[in-house]
């Protein structure tokens, strides 16, 4: 056990070198240059009304600290829904949680718009809440009728078409020059995000976050099953409805802020399960916060350099690299758990 | 001493069909319960309904005087600890997290265990001889260990009362037999009370202090195992109309081969079971005798032979039987004499064995 100790101090060390090291290269980056005296100073002086000090203090910063809050918000999500429904392979995206948000998002944004509108962050968290939930619903009540997961994940990348289609209808036919924004956001982007929207991220997913954290004691059990989590002592009801109702919202905030973004949900509690070789709740779901902000930072700053000028989706580069990890597993976990 | 678990009135089922009704089962510490009966008979449903896992019908189920349904799951954790048939696929966990989980309601809102919880975590371990398992992956042991730490994580939970569904099921005979005298030991010294499903009768006979048997959409009968296992109510309830079930053995036997007897018999103080085994396995239907009827091999011969003949305990054997023995004999082309030892009850057995040596028929 002390080897496990030392396992789960150094795996906390790497990741929080890991996400200094890409936040420094992500201020670093960039079509400015800029050297490493320049951004401290302008990272520890009052404002000078220069363009870099508006680069780095208006743009890469924020951008950074949504990469990391939603990031890992996004992987925390992933992991209580793979809890939930007790298969590693569930997450927001597949389970066309993130575009059930999506589309509830798009249809208020499109119907604002028309009525010369811009909707803020509350009622875009709130859209996609609704959205989210929306899914989840459906998602539940096929849950009960499909006992095997992967048809579950089929049927939820089929709702999550379904909603795309509709999404991409509506965004279409819709008549604003605003639409193009739209269209970024729903392809997935960390861009255009401000310190304002930053800070009701911080506090939306602080909070489930925190609630997540404190909910590790019945996760482990239900990881036993229902059955011996209900005589352990978890009320089962009110555990799987606060499940759901944390999984949502974590998801639902990210979506609202940088659109959906693929199989980080997936792929990175995976990789963090595999780095510290436990699936312990209290020490996986801080670890999976960390692990999708390093996972969102290190994509966020592919899709900004690797075709600048042109900025590629985030969602792009979370599929290249998180899908692999997926098809990974479902290949190779298949005969440890009812796939 | 008042009962620990009971049942008032319950019904238990599915969709809200009731599937048996009319369920009291009482249980007081120190006591084991079986339940006997048919696959399919609802054993499992009614364990189900007692720890909430399925909501009961109808009535009530009472843990340590109150309702349960009026407890919070963690009141009932604390006095309730089960080990069912579900299978578990807990990821990357260790034996000894998995027994671990068993510490669930007393630790704090972390989860966390102190040295004392996991001091018990290991006390339980080596009380299911797991402790060789602690550190390996749950996921890479065999069906058995799994069982055997399931137990242990079900008695770490520090229960009055545990609620196994089919235990022994996976176990090889060594682990059957450590499970059931583990389960025993709580009992007598801890006054553990045991409820469980068991399809071993010949275990359930041994270690029950009342067994009930779930037939027909009910319960049709519940008492100490002397009265439940007869040879005729054990084949009644399980539907049985092959084969026959040996009570004073626990054992079941396959039902003889049928047509006039071709070989005769003659055995006595055990001699005889082997040699009617293996004429059953053959096919081959034989008579038997002369056997006193406390002899061990009367029971066997009883179920597999077409004809025994047969003397009271206790008394040498008379003229009658013999020479029904000898009639039997004369029709039958083979005589087979296993019996080795002859005294002044069995004497007649050994004119039995001249007659046939002299007919050429002693094979």
């Amino acid at each position: 056990m002390k080897q496990a100790h030392s396992r789960y101090w150094c795996a906390f060390l790497l990741l929080f070198v890991l996400l200094a090291l890409l936040a420094a290269w992500n201020i670093n980056a960039g079509s400015v240059p800029l050297t490493g005296a320049e951004i401290l100073h302008i990272l520890f002086s009052p404002p000078d009304g220069s363009t870099e000090y508006g680069i780095v203090r208006t743009l890469r910063l924020p951008r950074i600290c949504a990469a990391v809050i939603l990031g890992g918000g996004l992987s925390v999500s992933g992991f209580l829904l793979q809890t939930f429904f007790a298969n590693p392979i569930a997450g927001p995206f597949v389970l066309g949680i993130s575009s059930g948000a999506k589309l509830a998002v798009s249809l208020v944004m499109i119907s604002l718009l028309s009525r010369g509108l811009i909707a803020g962050s509350a009622a875009l968290i709130a859209a996609a809440f609704a959205g989210a939930m929306l899914s989840m619903g459906f998602i539940l009540l096929i849950s009960q009728r499909v006992k095997r997961m992967s048809m579950l994940v089929v049927c939820g990348v089929m709702i999550g078409y379904i909603c795309s289609a509709i999404t991409d209808f509506a965004v279409t036919f819709a008549e604003d020059s605003n639409i193009v924004n739209l269209h970024n956001w729903s392809m997935g982007s960390f861009s255009g995000i401000y310190w304002d929207s930053v800070a009701v991220m911080a506090v939306v997913v602080g909070v489930a976050m925190v609630l997540a954290f404190l909910l590790s004691k019945p996760i482990g059990a239900y990881q036993m099953g229902e059955v011996y989590a209900q005589n352990m002592g978890v009320n089962i009801k009110a555990f799987r409805l606060a499940l759901i109702l944390l999984s949502s919202i974590l998801s639902a905030c990210v979506t609202a802020f940088a659109g959906p973004i693929s199989f980080v949900g997936i792929a990175v509690p995976h990789l963090v399960k595999s780095l510290f070789r436990t699936a312990k709740p209290i020490l996986i779901i801080p670890a999976c916060f960390l692990g999708g902000a390093v996972f969102c930072l290190f994509c966020d700053l592919i899709a900004r350099t690797a075709f600048a000028p042109t900025e590629v989706s985030i969602s792009s580069v979370t599929a290249v690299f998180g899908a692999p990890i997926v098809i990974y597993m479902m290949v190779f976990q298949r005969g440890k758990s009812n796939l | 001493m008042r009962d620990y678990l009971y049942t008032e009135d319950l019904s238990v089922g599915y969709n809200g069909q009731p599937l048996i009704d009319h369920i009291c089962l009482h249980l007081r510490r120190g006591e084991v319960m079986s339940l006997i009966g048919p696959n399919g008979s609802g054993k499992s449903t009614i364990l189900r309904s007692i720890i909430r896992q399925i909501a009961p019908i109808r009535g009530t189920v009472y843990l340590d005087g109150r309702s349960m349904s009026q407890m919070t799951a963690l009141e009932t954790a604390k006095r309730l600890s089960v080990l069912m048939t579900d299978r578990v696929h807990p990821e990357l966990m260790t034996c000894r997290d998995v027994t671990a989980t068993g510490r669930y309601p007393y630790t704090g809102k972390l989860g966390l265990l102190t040295a004392a919880d996991w001091a018990k975590v290991d006390e339980a371990l080596v009380l299911v001889h797991g402790e060789d398992l602690a550190d390996r992956d749950f996921s890479q042991i065999s069906d058995g260990q799994r069982q055997r730490v399931l137990l242990a994580r079900a008695l770490c939970q520090e229960p009055e009362v545990i609620v196994l569904d089919e235990p022994t099921s996976f176990l090889d005979i060594r682990y059957k037999l450590e499970l059931l005298s583990i389960l025993k030991d709580m009992v007598r010294r801890q006054g553990l009370a045991v409820l469980m499903s068991l399809h071993e009768l010949d275990l359930a006979q041994k270690i029950s202090d009342y067994a009930v048997c779930v037939h027909n959409c009910a319960i049709e009968r519940c008492g100490p195992p002397e009265d439940i296992f007869t040879a005729e109510y054990i084949l009644a309830l399980y539907d049985a109309a092959r084969g026959s079930y040996n009570p004073d053995f626990g054992c079941l036997e396959l039902e003889p081969p049928t047509g006039a007897p071709q070989v005769f018999v003659i055995g006595g103080g055990g001699s005889g079971i082997p040699v009617y085994r293996r004429l059953q396995r053959q096919g081959v239907p034989f008579a038997a005798g002369v056997l006193h009827e406390n002899d061990l091999d009367y029971p066997v011969a009883k179920a597999l032979a077409a004809a025994v003949i047969s003397e009271a305990a206790f008394i040498p054997i008379g003229d009658a039987a013999f020479r029904c023995a000898a009639e039997q004999m004369e029709r039958c082309p083979r005589v087979l004499c296993p019996l080795s030892a002859f005294g002044p009850m069995n004497e007649k057995n050994r004119l039995l064995r001249e007659l046939a040596e002299k007919a050429g028929k002693l094979s």
